[in-house]
């Protein structure tokens, strides 16, 4: 099994975050050189070379997948296998049949809850997630916790936002069924022990199941490695089309469950009332898939490899560490997160001491700043923190050192407007 | 977008002094308004006199932009009738969803109106409304009762 591809410590010390060689095929930032935009997590930008591969399939080879039986139609599908195989070959899968193309990691996520959660889950067993999940990986487990009569059990991480290793084994019980954690999370940006968190589920006989929303864009994702048993992410933030979402699962686990979604192609025969699934992946895909969308996919995952995905998390770790490191010298700056700028994934939150995040935002958006503030679809971490919203700056490789400047720069007016100065 | 068309003089100090931010002793009227999706809560006390408001005040948290709104929209509708503070209020919500963009009929809303350039901010509305939409609210419901 190949590891993942890994950015050493010397190799993020050697960028040079004031060069830009990735700004240039991002047409909206290159023809926007007055933007400085840092909500990479929320959506990242899109490079040419997706924006082609769509209007190509369009061109080229627009026909509906699977349906026909004529060479289009057959190209289309092969279309979409290619960057099955392609996708599945990207995060370490060792079968491409375990790949469901679907909206979003939303998409992906409800229906591991929903399909999965409603087969194994009764009254007395129990889901475990952690306190820093996005509303997607907690809202479809609430429900299906609410169906079946299951628990739902929150992990909460230590001081400096990392899970412990009591904390792993007081929560992951014989009576979990489920594990369901996020890689990354999309405030802290700090990084969860997946291996660990796996390996306490099989032990105690629960599955886990890993969002990598905030993980597989940045970072190199092997299922094999991770030892889990699915993993859900989305196309638009490892700049691919938005309405692409991916799940992996083990093939034998997607056999088990049933379908999610019914209607056109995901049956093998139908009768006036009832029918019989198509083998997996199909039967997971119902519906007219977005196929241009998962061709742009493709080429996303092909922009990554080209750039090398050691060479995007070494820039993407080396670019995240300065921003933190830069934040946390501003002494009206209150950082969250944790206290090691190298701990950070992409992601920096924080807050202005004394002023409302959506007033750092408005201000910051009008010296062409973009970034977050808000709850971040994590209700229940900003809660258990004890805080109502915050504001969050996150990096992608086009990012340079002149952005992260333009932030400081922008919190320094921020910080003067409401404290008297010009 | 011209930034000090929002972070005035006037929005910048009634959030840093707002004066009727306070407890109000027995009030006539309270309600909770709340934006779910930033959090901003404030309620909103109004202290009548038969048909007048004799006093308002609010308490809560938010953003510069929904605290400043409110302490503006509680020195307004001071002293005037529950039926005439309905109107200010919707007048200042018509203003702020870009219904009413005309200066001269805007000019009753005195210093409420230096928010107008809100309206252009899709993303500030609801902030700016906060306060004037809680305060519809309970004036609606007060006049309804009064079959008004
Ligand atoms: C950790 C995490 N999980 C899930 C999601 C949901 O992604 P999407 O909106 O693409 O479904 C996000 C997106 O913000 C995220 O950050």
């Amino acid at each position: 099994m190949a590891e993942a591809p890994k950015a050493t410590r010397e190799a993020i010390e050697a960028v040079d975050l004031a060069e830009n060689p990735f700004k240039k095929d991002f047409p909206l930032l290159a023809n926007n050189p007055h933007l400085t935009f840092l909500d990479s997590a929320a959506t990242a930008q899109r490079p040419t070379v997706v924006l082609d591969a769509q209007r190509d399939f369009y061109e080229r080879l627009n026909s509906n997948p699977l349906r026909g039986l004529y060479k289009l139609s057959v190209e289309a599908t092969e279309a979409i296998d290619k960057v099955r195989r392609k996708v599945a070959d990207f995060i370490g899968a060792p079968l491409s049949q375990g790949i469901v193309f679907t909206r979003n990691a939303t998409e992906s996520l409800n229906l591991l809850a929903l399909s999965m959660g409603r087969l194994v889950l009764g009254p007395g067993d129990e889901v475990c997630i952690t306190i820093m999940e996005h509303h997607s990986n907690i809202l479809p487990w609430q429900q299906v916790c609410r169906e079946t009569g299951a628990k739902l059990v929150y992990m909460r991480p230590n001081e400096d936002c990392k899970l412990t290793a009591e904390e792993i084994e007081t929560k992951i019980t014989r009576r979990t069924k489920i594990v369901s954690v996020t890689q990354v999370s999309n405030v802290l940006g700090v990084e969860n022990p997946i291996k660990d968190i796996a390996k306490r589920a099989h032990a105690v006989g629960a599955l886990c199941f890993v969002d990598g929303a905030q993980s597989v864009p940045h970072m190199g994702v092997n299922v094999q490695e991770l030892g889990c048993d699915a993993l859900a992410f989305s196309a638009h933030k490892m700049f691919g089309p938005m309405g692409i979402g991916v799940l992996w699962a083990k093939k034998e686990l997607l056999e088990k469950m049933p379908p999610f979604l019914t209607g056109g192609e995901m049956i093998d025969w139908v009768t006036e009332d009832d029918f019989g699934c198509a083998p997996v992946p199909q039967k997971f895909e119902a519906g007219t898939q977005d196929a241009a969308g998962i061709v742009g996919l493709g080429a996303a995952v092909d922009y990554m490899r080209a750039v090398k995905r050691e060479n995007l998390e070494a820039r993407e770790r080396a670019l995240v560490a300065d921003l933190a490191r830069k934040l946390g010298e501003l002494p009206f700056i209150r950082l969250i997160g944790p206290a090691n700028p190298n701990d950070h994934v992409a992601v920096v939150s924080f807050n202005v001491c004394g002023i409302h995040p959506h007033d750092v935002a408005s201000i910051l958006d009008s010296y062409d700043v973009a970034i977050r503030a808000g709850h971040h679809c994590a209700q229940p971490l900003l809660a258990w923190m004890g805080i109502e919203s915050c504001c969050r700056a996150s990096v992608a490789v086009y990012n340079d050192e002149q952005d992260i400047d333009n932030l400081v720069e922008g919190l320094q007016k921020v910080w003067g407007m409401f404290n008297g100065a010009e | 977008m011209e930034l000090n068309n929002i972070y005035n003089t006037a929005l910048m100090e009634h959030n840093a002094h707002p004066d009727y931010k306070y407890e109000m002793d027995d009030p006539t009227l309270q309600h909770e308004g709340v934006n779910p999706s930033c959090g901003d809560d404030i309620v909103l006390s109004l202290k009548l006199d038969g048909d007048v408001i004799e006093e308002a005040a609010f308490t809560g948290h938010g953003c510069a932009v929904s605290q400043a709104s409110a302490d503006i929209m509680a020195d307004l509708i001071t002293d005037e009738t529950a039926e005439r503070a309905r109107h200010l209020c919707d007048l200042f919500l018509k203003m702020i969803r870009g219904e009413v963009t005309d200066d001269a009929e805007l000019a009753e809303l005195g210093e409420a109106a230096q928010l107008k350039g809100i309206s252009l901010m899709p993303a500030r509305v609801k902030c700016a409304e906060l306060g004037w939409r809680t305060a519809m609210t309970m004036l609606d419901e007060r006049l309804a009762a009064e079959g008004k």
